[in-house]
This record gives C-alpha cells, structure tokens and sequence, in this order.
C-alpha cells in the first residue's frame, strides 16, 4: 500500500514537471545598425537609412546619429561612444590609410620639373613607403599655351617622367599608373593661350 | 565642313589617347580595389572559389569577402572608397564601375553579417545616389563619407 502510494506521488510528481516546463526565451531578433562618423572638417555629411521589409526611411545628418533596422522597420538609437568602440573598433581600426594627393610643377613648357617640385617628390617617396601595397596614380596636366592635342601628349609625356622617375626610385611599374589630362582640367581658369605655371602640372594619387 | 574634320580628328585623337593610356595602365580594368590591411583570416570567394587575400590581393565586382572569428580586412577601391570589416563578417562587393574621367560610376554592396566601416570615395561624391551599402534589413543610401554599419547582430547593444 505504501509502495503504491509512493509510486503515484513520484508518478504524479514526474507528471507535473512535464505539464510545466520553463518557456523558452524567444529567440533575439537580429538588427543591423548604422552610426554616422562625424567628418573631420564638419563638412555636411548623410547616410539615408531604408527599411527593406517596409516602412519609413530615417535620415542621419548629425555625427553619431545611428539607426536600428529590423522586422519592423528602422528606428533611430542613441549609442554611447563606448558601445560604438565595442562593436565597431575592430573594423575601423582596419581603415586602409587615406589616399593622399600631391601636386608636382613643371617649367613652361617643358618635362622638368621646378626645383621645389623637385624637393616634392621625397614627400612623395616617403608617403609611398609609409603605405601596404601602394598605388600611385600619375595624372599630368598642362595650361592652355598651343594646341589642344599639342597638350595631351605634353601632359602624358609629364605623367610619363613621373612615372619613370618613381620607377628609377624603386616603385613597381605595375603599381604606377600614367594618365594625361591636357588642359581640359585647369587649376587655376584662364582663357585659351594663356601661360600659367599652375596649370602646369602632374598630380599624384598615392593609396 | 573644317568643324567636322576637326570633330573626327577629335575622336580618333582620344582612341589613340584611349589606347595610350591603357598601355600605360597600372591595373586590369577588372580590378576595382585592393586589399590594404589584414589580421587573422580573410577569404575572397570569385566565381565559387575560395582562396586566402593577402595585402595587395585585388579584389573585382561580385566577389565576397570573409573574415574569421579573428579577422579584419581593409580595402581601398579604385575610386578612393575605404571599406573595412570586423571579424565574422561577409561582404558582397555586388557591382562596381569607375569612370577615372568624369568620376561617374555606380558602387553596390551587402553586408551580410559582422560589421563595417566605410569612408565612401569619388563615386559617392560625384551622385549622391550612386553608392549603396545593403544589410539584411536595410538599404543605406551614402550621402555623406564617414559611417559604420554592422548586420544582423542579435547581441543587447
């Protein structure tokens, strides 16, 4: 009898638990999220954020704005600059380093550059050997003195010394790029015939 | 009938120019960026292969770029965009064109999962609406240069 009695507790004990077992959590819903960087000159700057699934399209326009999207569209959040770090650290501290631009000139007329264009061209070799894997985009320009297809060899040929003078220097052929723009891209606007030692120059692009 | 000659010699002047400049070119049209920063592993998958992308890697228009549980990965593209990713992330560079002359073009690209960090280049600045970076649940539309974005996180912040 005992033995009875002890068996249905157990029995209605083991039946009890089952009727009730602890809810599981719902699972947590992924959400992607978007901060907009402040721009290092306050320069404006957005980035349109629209929900795939429906719904309104929310605008960042302020630094550190940020945006949450989901099922149910996309709200705006505030994030804490720690939180920001925490998630983002990792992929801006593997930012490539900015391209920067440089600007060569050159005597009227002529492939050779100035003697502080010359003096230039170590900024340039520094910057390339501070850069993983460099590229260097050589661009060569001149001002509106003589022909128009007079000026597009001129500014390839310049390019084209550029480039061949890097490559003396130890930069690969295959990372140096020549282009030339004649006079189609003036620094400094002038009418057609004009001499401008501005004009007359190689711009450089190393990334 | 003077303007027209020079109109056709205008043309056969920039093929040939066309065709200078490419001799001179540096990198295949194809090549629409390269990989600047790695830590730990990071894979480009290209027409169904996958193979390890390594500093200086270049990368093309469709490929998917992954990084590990440890990994990072920085790009610069032709157009002077940045791209880099946190770890476990899957980047889809969908489409892709640069025009070095008129800086028009188009940049398409999804974030899968993991995070990004994008400096946007030439293209964006060129047309607003010509460079999109998509996640699971969104499509950003890039007006500006600087942001962040991370995809499909199911962590409390």
């Amino acid at each position: 009898m005992i033995v009875v009695v002890a068996a249905v507790v157990v029995i209605a004990a083991i039946v009890a638990n089952q009727e009730a077992p602890p809810p599981p959590p719902p699972p947590p819903k992924p959400v992607d999220t978007v901060v907009l960087l402040p721009e290092a000159d306050g320069r404006p700057t957005a980035v349109i954020v629209t929900p795939l699934k429906g719904g309104a399209a929310i605008t960042l326009d302020q630094p550190l704005a940020a945006a949450r999207a989901g099922d149910s569209g996309v709200a705006g959040v505030t994030l804490t600059p720690d939180q920001i770090q925490q998630r983002f650290g990792a992929a801006l501290s593997a930012q490539p380093p900015k391209p920067l631009a440089f600007r060569l000139y050159f005597v009227e007329g002529k492939e050779e550059l100035t003697d502080e264009s010359k003096r230039e061209v170590e900024a340039v070799m520094a910057d390339i050997g501070r850069r993983p894997a460099p590229e260097v985009i050589v661009v060569g320009h001149t001002d509106t003195m003589g022909a128009n297809a007079l000026n597009d060899a001129l500014s390839l040929k310049r390019a084209g010394v550029i480039r061949e003078q890097l490559i003396k220097r130890g930069i690969a052929a295959g990372s140096i790029d020549a282009q030339g723009r004649g006079e189609r891209e003036l620094l400094v606007p002038t009418a057609d015939n004009v001499a401008e030692a501005k004009n007359r120059r190689v711009e450089i692009t190393v990334r | 009938m003077s303007l027209r000659l020079s109109t056709i010699f205008g043309v056969l002047g920039s093929v040939i120019a066309g065709a200078v400049l490419g001799l001179s070119g540096a990198a295949w049209a194809n090549d629409i960026g390269q990989v600047k920063t790695v830590k730990g592993g990071v894979t480009v998958e290209r027409a169904g292969k996958r193979e390890a992308a390594p500093v200086g890697f270049k990368v093309r228009a469709t490929d998917v770029v992954r990084t590990t549980a440890d990994g990072t990965v920085g790009i610069t593209m032709t157009d002077n965009s940045l791209l880099s990713a946190g770890p476990n992330s899957e980047l889809v560079l969908e489409r892709y064109a640069f025009d070095t002359t008129t800086h028009a073009g188009r940049f398409d690209s999804t974030l899968n999962k993991g995070t990004l960090a994008v400096v946007s280049g030439k293209i964006a600045k060129q047309s607003p609406d010509a460079m999109t970076v998509k996640t699971p649940s969104a499509i950003l539309g890039v007006r500006g240069t600087q942001f962040v974005v991370s995809a499909a996180a199911t962590d409390a912040n």
